[in-house]
């Protein structure tokens, strides 16, 4: 292919001189391109990632104000490790929502599909990763890290999560390292297109970023994120986050806060998994009880705008009490109970379902 | 004519030779990492005994401190998979080099 490249712009180029360039040009490429393959020639077979696919499914019951919404979701993840520093991932979301006419009637309503991240990922040093591509916006912590249906505590999304959070096209620099023996940072900053409104017709410029400090002692983690929009007013956008689970009880706690244009709130949530209980231990273990307390005020973007990205079109404050049950590894059982509080109405969401986690090699992958 | 040729050729050697020259530097650059890396006791092949159980004591506090923080801990899969895996987590996660080779150890064993 690289024969193919060198000759034709030989003859593209009208001098021997430019030949003579283009043709060493397309050598160095060839060479430089060619580092990480004989690299990767060198890791032993036995621990050679493999390509992969993994991802979530699950189907849900949201029941708000009486009316019952049938939720089945399937997020595949492809994973196609490239030599030893590259990383190609992609994640699609194909989603049903179904419901009742009001006359009556079988279940229907559309399905939708969508790429969330569609990245490479380039390992330049312990430091840098180097990210390109379509990928999820480093906005606080629950769009990046807890997203998916088998890992959050609690199905319904957090009120502020459409802030800031449509899928960025563009390019990051992303890494975590240790500062001293008691803490590490991590980072992430980027420049993007990022598609915005429902639909996604139309786009913004960003710059942006997300930095954290973890304390791996008392398992402690606090961060900032930051988003700039270059283009008519420039708007700011702020966020911060934690995130703490004490050594000596298994329990986590979570948090989000986010002040934008487009509205501001914050969520609270916690998890205690019941393994410190003196009865039934064998299911006790596998049972987790979650809550989570939030609230969200309309931004200066006014209630029509916010309700178009997502956002709840009034002040609105929830809280949500639920419990999961571990039946094995990637598959949990879920229930849970919350009430909205907004002038534009009070009501209650019940929600109950299950969430797997899947992975599939693509390949051999050795002994265990 | 002559003369433009022969110019042609020298600039085409020069960048040529400064090509390799980089493409060399940046190959004896990556093997002197590796060699490094390969100094460390984390990525060696060779591993005593009481090295072991501290990486794996160590990979299991780094574990449950890293991963633990957003999900359950899974099962152990195959060594290949579990690369696969680490790889996308310190992508995502953002979770250190050391920490991503420690978990990896501990994951695989």
């Amino acid at each position: 292919m690289w024969g193919s490249v060198v000759q034709y712009l030989c003859r593209k180029t009208a001098s021997r001189r430019w030949r003579g360039i283009a043709l060493s040009s397309g050598l160095y490429l060839l060479l430089l391109l060619a580092v990480p393959t004989l690299l990767a020639a060198q890791t032993a077979e036995t621990e050679k990632p493999v390509p992969m696919l993994t991802g979530n499914a699950g189907t849900f019951s949201f029941v708000t104000g009486g009316q019952n919404l049938i939720d089945t979701q399937v997020n595949p993840v492809l994973l196609l490790p490239l030599g030893d520093r590259w990383l190609v991932e992609s994640r699609a979301e194909f989603e049903g929502q179904f419901q009742r006419p009001p006359d009556g009637g079988p279940y229907g309503g559309p399905v939708n599909k969508h790429v969330d991240y569609a990245q490479v990922d380039y390992i330049a040093s312990p430091y840098v990763t180097i990210t390109a591509g379509r990928f999820l916006t480093p906005f606080g912590i629950f769009n990046e890290r807890l997203y998916p249906v088998w890992i959050r505590f609690l199905q319904p999304d957090p009120l502020i999560l459409p802030i800031n959070t449509a899928p960025s096209d563009g390019a990051m620099l992303r890494g975590g390292f240790p500062v001293n023996d008691k803490a590490n940072m991590n980072y992430a900053v980027y420049v993007s297109a990022t598609s915005i409104g429902i639909g996604s017709v139309d786009s913004e410029r960003h710059v942006g970023g997300r930095m954290g400090f973890f304390f791996p002692g008392p398992r402690l983690e606090v961060g900032g994120s930051w988003q700039r929009t270059l283009q008519d007013d420039r708007k700011n956008a702020f966020g911060f986050h934690m995130e703490w689970q004490p050594t000596k009880l298994p329990l986590t706690l979570r948090s989000e806060f986010a002040r934008s244009f487009e509205g501001s709130g914050y969520w609270v949530e916690g998890a205690y998994r019941l393994s410190q209980a003196h009865f039934w231990q064998k299911a006790m273990r596998r049972t987790e009880l979650v809550g989570r307390a939030q609230q969200f005020f309309v931004g200066e973007l006014g209630p029509d705008g916010g309700a178009a990205l997502g956002l709840p079109s009034a002040n609105t404050r929830e809280a949500d009490f639920g419990i999961n049950y571990f039946l094995r590894d990637g598959l949990k059982a879920v229930a849970s109970y919350g009430r909205q509080f907004s002038p534009a109405g009070n009501f209650n969401q019940w929600t109950y379902g299950m969430a797997y986690r899947f992975l599939i090699p693509l390949g051999r992958t050795g002994a265990q | 004519m002559k003369m433009s040729r022969n110019r042609g050729l020298r600039t085409a050697t020069a960048v040529l030779f400064g090509s390799l020259m980089l493409a060399a530097y940046v190959f004896a650059g990556a093997s002197a990492k590796k060699n490094d890396t390969a100094k460390d006791v984390i990525s060696s092949p060779v591993v005593h005994a009481s090295d072991a159980d501290r990486m794996r004591i160590e990979g299991e506090q780094r574990f449950r401190a890293n991963c633990g923080r957003c999900h359950a801990a899974p099962q152990k899969f195959p060594p290949r998979m579990m690369a696969t895996v680490l790889r996308h987590m310190r992508v995502r996660a953002t979770i250190t080099d050391q920490d991503m080779r420690l978990v990896l150890f501990y994951m695989t064993q």
